[in-house]
């Protein structure tokens, strides 16, 4: 797909070269053209999570609130009760935390419209450190009714999540990285449908659920193991956090009966935690683990240093892996029907 | 008490070398906050040579005065000014921003000696100042507490709840500066969200207002004896900067908020400081 606006002209396909936020500048501003309800809000981030692409293009349709986040949710809230689709744009760690209430019970307590697009997730803001991570937000959001969690793995997955979004009749939450993420897909030939987990890798000795930057890592470790060691791992990108892929992740109980879940996050509430509600209400035996920040402040350092510290790059992975494919558990009635 | 000529030649020399210090923390750490660090250099220069009640040997000592950069992502600046104070070994800025070293771009008390308070998201550092400032009413302390607020960092409706506190607590121990370099991330303030006219909104708030020139040391000397001695409430001294001041191509461009320096355009700060000098 391509799009030439304004003299710009840009496929998908040039995502080695743009960060997830210039593609979802560039896919809001395509959006705009066909939806004259959409508007952009920001709070003094316009340049910083690239919704001034969209202001560019659209000025009278564009909204800088200067750094007040709270009433930049407020203001988005109004204006979706008035029939606009506001995008509202700020760091990740500001849009859960220092707007939370406004987004809760503003927008969710009243499932309006509102897309927020959330940029910097996990620890990606590296060297700005915890003030800047957002290691809680996916716990503090998965938390709020109504609002649907989207964490794409790379720029392709994060344009198809800003246009589908614009499905969802209700307030959705896209959290991306900073950019320079590699990239995962290599066309946007693939289905992505908000809910579904996409497989990225057939297995049927261990699943591993993950999500956002993730996901790259773990595709590299499956096909290490597939080829170094004949070991078949599943690796399920599971980009949306809610509503959770259930059928995904009972399919993998019962067919691999171990699991391990990868985040740039905290392993309190996040990915990890909405998985093992489902492992554990399956009521089958299940070697699980979770995977990410543990409870406690993430440090700062650049960002390929913390998920190496982290592990939850190529070779944590692999680590986690093989501790997980070691352990023993249980077997119970239905152990038959594991594959 | 104005200050003599012999402090003001030591402060300008001081303001010269932290500037200095900040562009080469700039270049070696891959990139930093370096135009609004370079605006509150000589706010910070004045605080910490002439005005705290500190004692870098001790950087608990509980009667020390306090000190709030409310506007955090200013670390960069703050950071070399501890160093230059003596709370760490300036070598310790070569670790600037790297993993699991004491100093991130936004300092965290936990880690670095001399920062009391841990601040980067914006609007959370007046609230914490007028904490400390209580705190000391409270505990019968005779510390005073320092704050430098971001002009940008005034859009937050916090800003404005702590200033309504420090006002309805009379806090005179408290002091806080606006560094008012007339720009934010996007842009300059008034294109963004305005906030004139400020002298007026701190005085409606309740606050004794002084509006100085925020690199000229006798203008900022003035307005802080004016503080120290005032014993009514708070006192917001609105300091008129330059965002990258000191170094020609920076100064006034918002490009210039946070950027890395290397090669040829480090030659060229380093020279636009040596005329400073
Ligand atoms: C709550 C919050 N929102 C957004 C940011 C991102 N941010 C960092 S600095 C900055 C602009 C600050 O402008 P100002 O206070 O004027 O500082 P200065 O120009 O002196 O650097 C913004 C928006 C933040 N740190 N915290």
């Amino acid at each position: 797909m391509s799009t030439t606006e304004g003299g710009l002209t840009w496929t998908v396909y040039d995502a080695d070269k743009l960060t997830q936020r210039e593609i979802y500048g560039l896919v809001l501003t395509e959006l705009g053209e066909r939806h004259p309800e959409i508007v952009g809000l920001s709070a003094d981030l316009a340049k910083s999570t690239k919704i001034g692409t969209f202001g560019e293009r659209f000025p009278e349709r564009f909204f800088n609130f200067g750094i007040a986040e709270q009433n930049l949710f407020g203001v988005a809230a109004g204006m979706a009760k008035a029939g606009l689709v506001p995008f509202v744009s700020t760091f990740s760690s500001f849009a859960s935390m220092r707007a939370c209430e406004f987004l809760r019970t503003d927008v969710c307590y009243q499932n309006l419209n509102v897309k927020v697009i959330a940029t910097h997730g996990g620890t990606s803001f590296g060297s700005a450190g915890a003030t800047h991570h957002s290691t809680e937000d996916l716990s503090i959001v998965r938390a709020f009714a109504n609002l649907t969690v989207i964490v794409p793995a790379d720029g392709i997955e994060a344009a198809k999540a800003v246009r589908a979004c614009m499905e969802v009749p209700g307030p959705v939450y896209i959290r991306i990285g900073r950019g320079f993420e590699p990239r995962v897909y290599d066309s946007e030939d693939y289905p992505f449908e908000i809910g579904n987990a996409v497989e990225m890798c057939p297995g049927t000795d261990i699943t591993v659920i993950c999500c956002g930057p993730v996901v790259y890592h773990a595709v590299q470790a499956a096909k290490i193991l597939r080829e170094e060691q004949g070991v078949s791992v599943r690796v399920l990108n599971m980009h949306t956090i809610k509503p959770i892929d259930e059928a995904a992740i009972l399919r993998a109980v019962a067919d691999t009966r171990r699991i391990v879940t990868f985040e740039d996050h905290s392993v309190v509430g996040g990915l990890g935690t909405a998985v093992a509600d489902v492992v554990a209400a399956s009521g089958k035996g299940c070697a699980f683990e979770k995977a990410g920040i543990p409870d406690e402040f993430s440090m700062h350092g650049y960002p390929e240093d913390l998920m190496h510290h982290y592990k939850i790059d190529t070779d944590g992975i692999l680590e986690k892996i093989g501790e997980v494919l070691g352990r023993d558990f249980e077997a119970d009635e239905d152990w038959e029907d594991e594959v | 008490m104005p200050l003599r000529p012999e402090e003001r030649t030591r402060l300008k020399q001081i303001a010269l070398e932290i500037r200095q210090q900040i562009v080469e923390v700039t270049a070696w750490s891959g990139g930093a906050h370096i135009g609004g660090a370079l605006s509150m250099a000589d706010i910070l220069t004045i605080l910490y040579f002439n005005y705290l009640n500190i004692d870098p040997a001790r950087p608990d000592w509980p009667d020390r005065d306090r000190f709030v950069l409310s506007k955090g992502h200013g670390g960069v600046g703050h950071a070399v000014t501890l160093a230059h104070r003596g709370y760490f070994p300036k070598e310790d800025l070569r670790e600037f921003n790297a993993t699991g070293s004491k100093l991130g771009m936004h300092l965290d008390s936990s880690k670095a000696a001399g920062v009391d308070v841990s601040t980067g998201s914006m609007g959370h550092g007046l609230s914490q100042a007028v904490g400390l400032a209580l705190a000391a009413r409270v505990l019968k302390k005779p510390w005073r507490t320092y704050c430098i607020v971001g002009d940008g960092e005034s859009n937050e409706g916090s800003i404005w709840e702590a200033a309504m506190a420090a006002h309805h607590y009379k806090l005179a121990n408290l002091t806080a500066f606006c560094d008012r370099n007339h720009m934010m991330i996007d842009g300059l303030t008034e294109d963004v969200m305005s906030l004139e006219p400020l002298a007026a909104k701190w005085t409606a708030f309740g606050w004794q207002v002084r509006s100085v020139n925020g690199h000229d040391f006798d203008e900022l000397a003035g307005a802080i004896e004016f503080a120290r001695a005032n014993g009514d409430g708070p006192v917001m001294i609105i300091a008129d900067t330059v965002k990258g001041k000191g170094v020609d191509f920076m100064e006034n461009d918002p490009a210039w908020h946070y950027g890395g320096l290397g090669g040829e355009l480090l030659a060229k700060a380093r020279a636009s400081l040596e005329r400073m000098a």
